[in-house]
């Protein structure tokens, strides 16, 4: 069956098909999220670049955006890649879930178009429904919030329903509950408020109990898998640490949303509260790092994907340094006070997201295109070096951090100046925006995302490439017993 | 083997995940309910939309260490004074605008949003509106079309967004009312336009 060496769909099983199309929308996604952020940091730069016509709000919105969908599809792209492995059965609704496939991403597409051609509405609910909702990160407008719900209630379904007629794993226990959390959190941001307290009250339990708990736990269950496909760890290990992850992340993130609350309006309780659970939430991130590196240790890191593994051990410690580290810097009401909505935010902001969710995704890529090439050697001795994986993670995970270090310094100016000394004002905001250690770390900002660029033009290179003519098989990591 | 002890075991983490899970989300239920309670319309924290009468300041309070703000005498936006229902309606339309407009993705609300422009918690007390007596007017002017005002030194300029008239006088009263929610002293050392007659 399998052909070795060409992209051919007979390698795949049913789920697996249909993942390959949302990971390849991810794909031009994450092009689209680099591409509009490049335009967003030169604004920065250059603040006439586009004036009037892509503003830094619209060009904004579908950068932060296009990495919310873009993870998504990630995301439900892998459940549904390692749906008949774990299960041993066959997706249920197969077509329904390609059907849903088609539906979700054309609306997706009018939703990008109407932002980028009528960016704007009057202020009447009918802009709300119709053109954007105007809240940082869920602006879809409201037709398509029932279109993404239709969507993942049927993909929903699917996951169940598959796992129910096959094997129901410790994983699966864990994969289904966690999607039932994750998409009932989202109607928690599809209603209208005028007080800007509630609204931003809810809307910080979809930001939050998405970004903190339910993506975390997420994607602790595709490292779970993973590591069993790449290095062949027993599942009774892996699903025990999955179960340690879960605990310490709902355990910590939970309350943890509390950080959110120090200044919206919010009494004061939530001080302790989510000052003390915000304070725990990089605990599982440290176990997660200590799970994947002792087990790849253990197996002197023999694997069967190397750009997987790779991408796993990027992620672990990404995770940490950018969820974990980065986010503890400024989750203490304290320091909060003057970080809150400063360029830490988005320092923070953009390692958390890469380092946690854009990586382990990107190791899903990797293990899709192996066994889409008729599981093909992926290991050592790649021709010329498997040079392009290895610079593409370089130049990936160098720009992120040499822009995420850029907002920081950025951010450190913005705290003193504009936060502490001249108290948010208008003008305390643009003397901080005007101070040349600050405009510096802008332009870095922008020179490093264009590394982070070029990273990406390798990587979608190399995805098209890796395997292709290789004679030699896989050798599947050795299960133990 | 060390999976034979129980603080090792698939079990005991299976049952600690679920049991620190729904503990946790029991806890959260009850607080969301307390601090939904604390925060509608018309408490201390979140005044009513009617505050809009009144002057808002933003006082450091001996007690909290913090600045909180202080509703004062009679005066009404617009100098005209409008009743709890027409409050809300305009403070309605001003927040309706200020996501058809997409203002958070250029500025922050109450902190949260993009960081390309100033922080608008406290932006109906900025003293670069000048004084008290054109400060409504040069809002009002400026929402509606900003591209040709004076900004800053760094060249960024907001864009004219298509708001009319009534939008603008909207968003002021928007404006307003939020500069009366007590954030616990969020922005920190913020310095108010001179209000005092």
């Amino acid at each position: 069956m399998a052909t070795l060496g060409i992209c051919d769909s007979a390698n795949l099983n049913g789920g697996q098909k249909l993942a390959v199309k949302y990971f390849t929308v991810a794909i031009v996604l994450l092009g689209a999220q680099v591409l509009f952020g490049l335009l967003a940091g030169l604004q920065y730069l250059y603040p006439d670049f586009l004036y009037g016509v892509l503003d830094f709000s619209v060009n904004r919105m579908v950068h932060i955006n296009a990495l919310v969908v873009w993870l998504l599809y990630g995301f439900l792209g892998s459940v549904y890649w390692l749906l008949e492995d774990e299960s041993q059965h066959e997706v249920v609704g197969l077509k329904l879930g390609n059907l849903i496939f088609w539906v979700l991403t054309a609306a997706v597409t009018v939703v990008v178009l109407v932002y980028l051609l009528v960016q704007v509405g009057p202020g009447t609910e009918s802009t709300i429904w119709l053109i954007n909702e105007g809240r940082e990160y869920i602006e879809a407008p409201r037709w398509a919030d029932i279109g993404i719900v239709v969507s993942v209630l049927v993909v929903f379904y699917n996951v169940a329903a598959t796992f129910n007629k096959g094997r129901y794993t410790g994983i699966a226990g864990v994969l289904v509950l966690d999607m039932l959390a994750l998409f009932g959190i989202y109607l928690a941001g599809v209603f209208y408020t005028t007080n800007i307290s509630i609204d931003q009250y809810w809307w910080w339990w979809v930001i939050h109990l998405w970004v903190e708990a339910t993506w975390e736990v997420m994607v602790a269950c595709i490292m779970a898998y993973g590591l069993m496909k790449v290095l062949g760890v027993r599942r009774k290990i892996v699903e025990t640490w999955l179960y340690i992850e879960v605990a310490l992340m709902f355990g910590s993130g939970i309350l943890g949303l509390g950080h959110h609350y120090f200044w919206i309006g919010t009494p004061e309780y939530w001080f302790s509260i989510g000052g003390f659970f915000s304070a725990l939430e990089p605990i599982p991130l440290v176990a997660m790092v200590v799970h994947a590196v002792f087990d790849a240790g253990a197996r002197h890191a023999k694997n069967s994907n190397h750009p997987t593994m790779a991408w796993l051990i990027a992620h672990a410690f990404g995770n940490f340094f950018g969820a974990g580290v980065w986010g503890f810097m400024h989750t203490l009401p304290q320091i909060n006070l003057y970080t809150h909505g400063t360029q830490w935010s988005a320092s923070h902001g953009h390692l958390a997201f890469f380092g946690a969710y854009a990586t382990i995704v990107i190791a899903m890529f990797y293990l899709a295109v192996q066994k889409w090439r008729g599981d093909v050697w992926m290991s050592g001795e790649l021709p010329g070096n498997g040079w392009k994986w290895k610079w593409s993670l370089g130049l990936l995970n160098l720009g992120m951090v040499g822009m995420t270090v850029s907002m920081l310094v950025s951010g450190y100016v913005q705290s003193q100046i504009e936060r502490a000394i001249e108290g948010s004002s208008w003008i305390g905001y643009f003397a901080a925006q005007s101070h040349h250690w600050f405009a510096q770390g802008m332009w870095w900002r922008e020179l490093f995302g264009v590394m982070f660029a070029l990273g990406f033009v390798l990587l979608v290179w190399d995805l098209m490439t890796i395997g292709r003519g290789e004679k030699r098989t896989m050798v599947p990591a050795e299960s133990e017993a | 083997m060390a999976t034979n002890q129980w603080w090792a075991s698939e079990s005991f983490w299976r049952k600690t995940a679920i049991w620190v899970t729904g503990g946790s989300m029991v806890v959260l239920m009850l607080l969301t309910m307390d601090t939904l309670s604390q925060i509608s319309v018309g408490t201390t924290r979140v005044p009513a939309y009617s505050v809009i009468n009144h002057r808002i300041e933003y006082k450091f309070d001996e007690q909290r260490r913090v600045q909180v703000p202080v509703i004062g005498v009679k005066e009404p936006l617009f100098g005209k004074e409008l009743n709890e229902e027409e409050a809300e309606a305009l403070v309605k339309l001003g927040k309706l605008t200020t996501q058809a407009k997409n203002c958070m993705n250029c500025h922050t609300l109450l902190g949260n949003g993009a960081y390309y422009a100033p922080d608008l918690t406290k932006a109906w007390l900025d003293q670069y509106w000048g004084t008290k007596e054109v400060r409504e007017v040069q809002m009002v002017e400026f929402i509606k079309d900003p591209s040709d005002k004076l900004h800053n030194s760094v060249g960024r300029r907001m864009p004219k967004l298509g708001i009319t008239d009534e939008e603008a006088r909207g968003v002021v009263a928007f404006l307003k009312w939020m500069s009366s929610i007590d954030t616990n002293g969020f922005p920190y050392n913020f310095k108010s336009i001179e209000q005092e007659n």
